[in-house]
């Protein structure tokens, strides 16, 4: 019987998802020993021909990582679901939307005319601005349009499985090939991680205090924590008890508080809104003022509890101004 | 107010969050006293309002809500002893996200109403529809719709359909 054939695809992503891949080391051998991989832009020389090239179905899967920012994005996502068995969310912003999510905060204009026209390290006499086509003398050649915002994954295309992480824990990234290759993976729609939150696997999850009040918080710059006790006890904002475990806690074990990665467990429908629920209960004041200081000293609420999922929150991105009401719409 | 104009009005929809022991007891008052508010105003009973998650209230936002008011007892006075505290401290920072995703703080509001303050429920509620009138209809995006979950497009009785794909807008590009 011949191999698998599996394809690996990168959208609006930094590259560490390819590392963790290759972070597999010594195990990426035996993965490579049972499956051909048929298309993985970073590291082999295929191009999307070879893909096209494909009967509908062939790949036995394909892992996306990178959120869905271009047009380019899109249609190697269409494509790649259309030559696949199974397609798996690789990584946070495949997954929820990412880092590069957060650029929801912003009209895709203002993002344009800031990146070509005003950002203060820019040299750009010209004032060029990225075009759809240009004819030069050699012909026309073309660019993939930037979508009106940042998407995940299974709001461009239908996806399988989930891989959270950024990037995906190498464990969890083993766990998914076998049972990939093995047959075994779970019902369609499963998130690959453990479905319990970070607290529950924490290594100091014993030293979390009974009833955990903060009087504030500080930031990760402004104090040396404790390596050994709870970080939320310390009065870092760690997001350990709103994001879904299986990572082990290895920014924990680094002395990071948790910043979310691994997003959200079942039962929750938008990350950001329940993170901000538990730190929110957290806050030591019943006074409306104080409540109101300790609150204030997070300084980006959306930063902070959106910042891998902001393009798979409930809503998605930043809401027009009303004073525009009336106005055109999108 | 004449007729064409009253149809060219905007009302605002407001998705209120009442704890049973004393805001959803003073909106029963007012009934009951025939004071009036907007019908605008759609109540939702929940035991206390520490139960309001925020998610919720992005909930009522996403599904076509103006604004959302949240009523619980007055301080000391909660049933659980200190559910309207917790409402408060999530309800600081949910308006400061909120404020960063572009949905003024006049459209998300905390109140203390106790079960004797009916008057204070239709005070509230007619100042609130006020104010949202005069910002006009909350102006969310569609997100796109996840075409990727199986498990929701099976429970909504759908096959495997079309992607949904977001027609890319070339303008700032060109």
């Amino acid at each position: 019987m011949s191999k698998p054939k599996v394809a690996f695809y990168w959208g609006a992503s930094c590259g560490g998802c390819e590392e963790a891949v290759v972070d597999l080391a010594e195990d990426l051998l035996s993965v490579v020993e049972r499956v051909d991989i048929a298309f993985w832009p970073v590291a082999l020389d295929f191009k999307r021909a070879d893909v096209e090239a494909l009967a509908d179905g062939e790949l036995a899967a394909s892992f996306i990582n990178g959120s869905v920012r271009t047009s380019e994005q899109a249609e190697m996502a269409e494509l790649l679901r259309r030559k696949s068995q199974v397609v798996i969310a690789f990584g946070s912003c495949a997954q929820l939307g990412g880092v590069p999510g957060l650029a929801n905060l912003h009209s895709r204009e203002a993002i344009l005319e800031c990146v070509y026209q005003e950002a203060p390290s820019l040299v750009n006499e010209e004032r060029t601005v990225p075009q759809l086509a240009t004819h030069v003398p050699e012909g026309r050649v073309t660019l993939p349009s930037l979508l009106d915002s940042v998407r995940t994954l299974d709001q461009t295309i239908e996806v399988d499985y989930y891989l959270p992480g950024c990037p995906p824990p190498v464990p969890l990234i083993g766990a998914a090939v076998t049972a990939l290759v093995e047959g075994k993976l779970p019902a369609r729609g499963a998130v690959l991680a453990p479905d319990v939150a970070l607290c529950a696997e924490c290594p100091r999850s014993a030293t979390k205090p009974e009833r955990l009040l903060v009087k504030g918080f500080h930031r990760t710059h402004e104090v040396v924590a404790d390596p050994e006790v709870c970080l939320l006890a310390q009065g870092l904002l760690c997001l350990g008890p709103a994001t879904r475990g299986g990572c082990g806690a290895s920014c924990i074990g680094g002395n990071m508080p948790c910043t979310g990665c691994m997003g959200p467990t079942s039962r929750v429908l938008d990350y950001g809104a329940k993170a901000l629920s538990a730190i929110g209960s957290l806050l030591d004041s019943n006074d409306e003022e104080e409540i109101a200081a300790l609150a204030g000293e997070i300084v980006d609420p959306v930063g902070t509890f959106y910042r891998y999922s902001l393009p798979a929150s409930l809503l998605h991105r930043r809401a027009e101004p009303a004073s525009r009401a009336g106005g055109s719409s999108s | 107010m004449p007729e064409a104009e009253l149809e060219r009005r905007f009302d605002p929809r407001i998705v209120a969050f009442f704890c049973n022991w004393c805001t959803y007891t003073a909106a029963d008052l007012a009934g009951i006293s025939r004071m009036e508010y907007p019908p605008g105003v759609r109540i939702v009973r929940l035991m206390c309002s520490g139960r309001v998650d925020p998610q919720f209230v992005l909930a009522a936002f996403r599904h076509g809500a103006d604004g959302v008011l949240i009523g619980g007892c007055h301080p000391g006075d909660c049933h659980y002893q200190e559910g309207n505290y917790k409402a408060r401290r999530r309800f600081e920072l949910l308006r400061m996200l909120l404020r960063d995703m572009g949905i003024e703080g006049e459209r998300l509001r905390l109140e203390w109403i106790s079960a004797s303050e009916g008057d204070k429920v239709a005070r509230v509620c007619n100042e609130m529809t006020e104010q949202i009138r005069a910002l006009g209809p909350l102006r969310l995006r569609a997100a796109p719709p996840r075409a990727g979950r199986p498990s929701a497009r099976e429970a909504a009785g759908e096959g495997a359909g079309e992607p949904v794909v977001e027609e890319p807008v070339g303008e700032a590009a060109r």
